[in-house]
């Protein structure tokens, strides 16, 4: 997927997740969490969000991450609506996403 | 014989008694009037303390019925800091955020040993971090007593903060323009410290009534500006939570109850504080008003959602230890069935008849419950001290039903594990755990599971429960621990139930 803008999803709120992505050319995927359950689950964290921008196709971006204890499918789901925002995707076809 | 005094003096003499030396040889106090009425009376904190004889390496208290809202604790460490005093133990009844400044006392050498309930905020942070050489001492309420009673925590000075106090120092926490209500953690104090000192924020005529902290006790009374914030002494209001999770934990806790068989008139209740405990108690009084089922007395811990009961008639009387908010303060003062005790005769195992003993139904919390119904309320997810033991196991020992109520995550730290990072209450005094996606039996209570299943609620396997929790958050990566320990978990009886150690950065 072709990022041409800065994507944001989700919130500060508790069990949710904030991603702020910035496409980078050439750069590959830098990622930094920060997150209050990072001693429990950071390594899970980040695999959830790389393994998503892969099935994205998303290779060279920088990623901020502010967790707040978000289950895996809502990481995945907000990284996904910050990588739709980021490439300028506005219609979505909602019953094809996973 | 007429008397004669030479023959008395001789006779004491001969005998090993005493002799009379004049009617004010051993009660200098009444030589004057000035020192009869007012010797009690000091103008600042610092001339108390020098009249209570306090030493490096003495023992100072404090009680924690001001909550948040404390004023009290850590203006008198200043002062005892400001007058050069090193290596006190500090036992207060609880600590809270409000006391994160005794870190700098800590590591200066004012204070270098704690007794405590629970451990919050930065100091609980860096406690677990390892600042202290000595580990702190946890201990429940009535544990408290218990350690005090049998020596190990011997108070040389307490310094107890109160509403109003007349110069003799009949005191309380619920007449004066701040009201905490409740003194009962300091009622232990002032009985037993050696030396005591009540700061007041309000001097009023003797006598002061009621007199929950009386003239037989008080050494020393030093009016201060102020003794706590009342914005910060409440910790919750009697209003229903929004809070959807909250709603729903609390129908199935107040139906747990309804079904549990001990719901019947006359029972007995206690609900602490909290948005889930706070709707339960207005769920379970629906349930009392529309069966009409009277409680006897309800016990805590009050806040106004039990007060509301009381005044509806739906609750006989209330024992109350410590009033969590300002409806429960101001009913201990206005209404004669709502009345102040002690902790020794709230939860003190070893008193001879502690209130807990008397107890039907109990609602408690946890932070995490494991597949053994052992419940930590002490330490975080991330093994850092953040809570309080307060009477949680003692009421759980003592009660015929205990109820936890948890979520089954808080974000995605599963709260029913297989182990607890810390025990504070054994999972054989724990008969019910309640979560949002079901409740689990503690299987030693087969016959409160069959009622409950009989009335369709979802009971499950608590290790179903503890599946649940993994799939839906993964399993968490366990705390790395160093060896250090860094607070001794002691259970009511005074025995060591626990450690927790220095977490690894």
């Amino acid at each position: 997927m072709n990022l041409i803008q800065k994507g944001i999803a989700g919130t500060l709120e508790s069990s949710d997740i904030l991603v702020i992505i910035n496409p980078q050319a050439g750069g590959g995927v830098q990622l930094s969490l920060q997150s209050k359950v990072e001693k429990q689950f950071g390594a899970t964290i980040r695999r959830v969000i790389v393994e998503k921008l892969e099935a994205l196709g998303v290779t060279d971006v920088v990623v901020d991450v502010k967790d707040q204890g978000a289950l895996d499918c809502v990481i995945a789901a907000r990284v996904q609506a910050a990588v739709y925002r980021a490439a300028g995707v506005d219609k979505v076809n909602y019953e094809v996403l996973s | 014989m007429s008397y004669d005094k030479k023959h008395v003096e001789s006779f004491s003499a001969e005998n090993g008694y005493k002799k009379f030396r004049g009617v004010f040889a051993e009660s200098p106090q009444l030589e004057s009037n000035e020192e009869k009425h007012h010797r009690k009376i000091f103008s600042s904190i610092e001339s108390a303390v020098a009249a209570s004889g306090l030493k490096d390496g003495g023992t100072i208290s404090f009680h924690h019925a001001f909550r948040e809202g404390d004023k009290v604790l850590m203006k008198v460490v200043k002062v005892l800091s400001d007058l050069g005093f090193k290596d006190l133990t500090i036992a207060s009844s609880s600590l809270l955020n409000c006391h994160d400044g005794l870190i700098e006392y800590i590591k200066t050498g004012v204070i270098t040993k704690i007794f405590t309930s629970g451990l919050r905020g930065e100091l609980g942070e860096a406690i677990s971090n390892g600042l202290m050489q000595t580990p702190v001492q946890i201990h429940s309420h009535g544990g408290r007593v218990h350690l005090i009673q049998s020596g190990e925590l011997a108070i040389d000075v307490a310094f107890l903060g109160v509403a109003s106090s007349d110069e003799f120092g009949n005191a309380n926490g619920s007449h004066g323009q701040l009201s905490c209500g409740s003194l009962g953690y300091a009622k232990v104090d002032a009985q037993h410290a050696r030396y005591v000192v009540v700061l007041t924020q309000e001097l009023v005529d003797f006598p002061n009534y009621p007199a929950s902290l009386s003239q037989d006790q008080v050494d020393a009374v030093v009016t201060v500006e102020e003794v706590g914030d009342p914005s910060l002494i409440s910790v919750g209001a009697a209003r229903l939570t929004k809070n959807p999770r909250d709603l729903l934990l609390a129908r199935i806790a107040a139906s747990v109850i309804e079904h549990s068989g001990y719901f019947k008139t006359g029972f007995s209740l206690q609900t602490g504080s909290g948005g889930a405990a706070t709707a339960t108690t207005i769920f379970l009084g629906e349930k009392m008003t529309q069966q009409n089922i009277k409680a006897g007395f309800a016990l805590g811990g009050v806040t106004g959602s039990i007060v509301d009961l009381l005044k509806k008639g739906m609750i006989g009387a209330i024992a109350d230890v410590q009033s969590f908010d300002i409806d429960a303060a101001q009913s201990l003062r206005d209404n004669p069935a709502h009345n102040e005790i002690s902790a020794n005769q709230y939860a003190n195992a070893s008193s001879k008849g502690a209130y807990v003993d008397r107890v039907d139904v109990v609602l408690l919390s946890a932070l995490e419950v494991d597949i053994d119904f052992n419940v930590n309320v002490l330490t975080g997810s991330d093994g850092v001290l953040r809570g309080a033991s307060g009477g949680h196991c003692d009421v759980a020992a003592a009660a015929n039903l205990t109820v936890i109520v948890t979520p089954l995550l808080r974000s995605r730290i599963p709260c029913v594990v297989n182990s607890v990072n810390t025990v504070v209450t054994p999972g054989q005094t724990v008969d019910v755990v309640v979560t949002d996606h079901g409740i689990a039996v503690n299987p030693n209570k087969p016959l409160l599971e069959k009622r409950l299943r009989d009335a369709r609620l979802p009971v499950m396997n608590i290790s179903s429960l503890r599946d649940i929790a993994i799939a839906r958050a993964g399993t968490p990566k366990p705390i790395e621990y160093l060896d250090k320990v860094v607070a001794i978990v002691r259970y009511r009886d005074g025995t060591v139930l626990d450690v927790v150690r220095q977490v690894k950065r």
